[in-house]
C-alpha cells in the first residue's frame, strides 16, 4: 500500500505542477478557471488517497468542503468574466461588427 | 485482495488527474480544455473515493463518500456550464474549427 501511496502522490504532484503551468500561462480568465478546477479536483484526490493510506476518516469532511468551495468560485469567476475588459472581449466586439 | 482492488483503483483516479493536466497544457482553447478537465472532477475523483471506500469498509465514511461522489456529481456540469457560457459570450470560440455551430446567432 505504501507503494500505492508513493506512485499516486507523485502522478497527482505532477498533475498540480502542469495546473500551476496553465494557471500562470492561460490567456484569459477562463482558462483559469478551468485549471483551478483540475487543481481542486486533485487537491481532493491527494487528501483522499492520503485517507486511503492512513485508513482514517479525519479528513473527509474537507473533501466535501473542497468540492463546495471550487463550485462556487468557478460559478462566480465565470458571471464575473462575462463583463471582462480585455483582448478576449475585443474579439466579441469585433464578432459583433463582422456579423 | 481487497487492498489490491483498492490500490488499483486510487492509481487509475491518479492517472486521470494527470491525463487532465497534460491535456491542460497541451490543447489549444478553452472548450477543449474543458473536455479534459471534467475526467478528474467526475470520474477520477469516483474513483479514487470508491478505493477509500474499499478501504475503510465502515458505514459512516461510505455515507459521507456517496454524498460526495452526489454533490461532485451534481456540481462539475453546472459548473462547466457557466464556464462554457461565458467564454462563448465574450467570443472565445474560433467558429472556423467547427463543422456546425448550434448556438451561433
Amino acid at each position: 500500500m505504501t507503494t500505492v501511496g508513493l506512485v499516486c502522490i507523485g502522478l497527482l504532484a505532477v498533475t498540480g505542477s502542469l495546473c500551476l503551468v496553465r494557471i500562470v500561462r492561460g490567456p484569459t480568465t477562463l482558462d483559469r478557471t478551468v485549471a483551478t478546477d483540475v487543481f481542486v479536483a486533485a487537491t481532493s484526490g491527494a487528501i483522499g488517497i492520503e485517507a486511503a493510506i492512513g485508513r482514517h476518516t479525519t479528513t473527509l469532511p474537507i473533501i466535501v468542503t473542497l468540492s463546495l468551495v471550487g463550485f462556487l468560485g468557478s460559478v462566480s469567476i465565470a458571471r464575473f468574466a462575462a463583463r471582462d475588459d480585455g483582448p478576449s472581449e475585443r474579439t466579441a466586439r469585433d464578432r459583433k461588427g463582422r456579423s | 485482495m481487497i487492498d489490491v482492488v483498492a490500490g488499483i483503483f486510487l492509481v487509475t483516479g491518479a492517472v486521470l488527474a494527470l491525463a487532465a493536466a497534460i491535456a491542460l497544457v497541451r490543447f489549444p482553447d478553452v472548450f477543449s480544455r474543458m473536455h479534459a478537465a471534467t475526467k478528474p472532477q467526475t470520474l477520477g475523483l469516483i474513483c479514487i473515493l470508491v478505493g477509500l471506500a474499499l478501504r475503510l469498509q465502515s458505514v459512516a465514511a461510505v455515507t459521507t463518500i456517496v454524498l460526495i461522489i452526489a454533490f461532485q456529481l451534481l456540481t462539475a456540469p453546472v459548473a462547466s456550464h457557466m464556464v462554457g457560457r461565458a467564454s462563448h459570450r465574450i467570443g472565445l470560440l474560433d467558429t472556423d474549427r467547427l463543422s456546425r455551430n448550434d448556438l451561433d446567432d
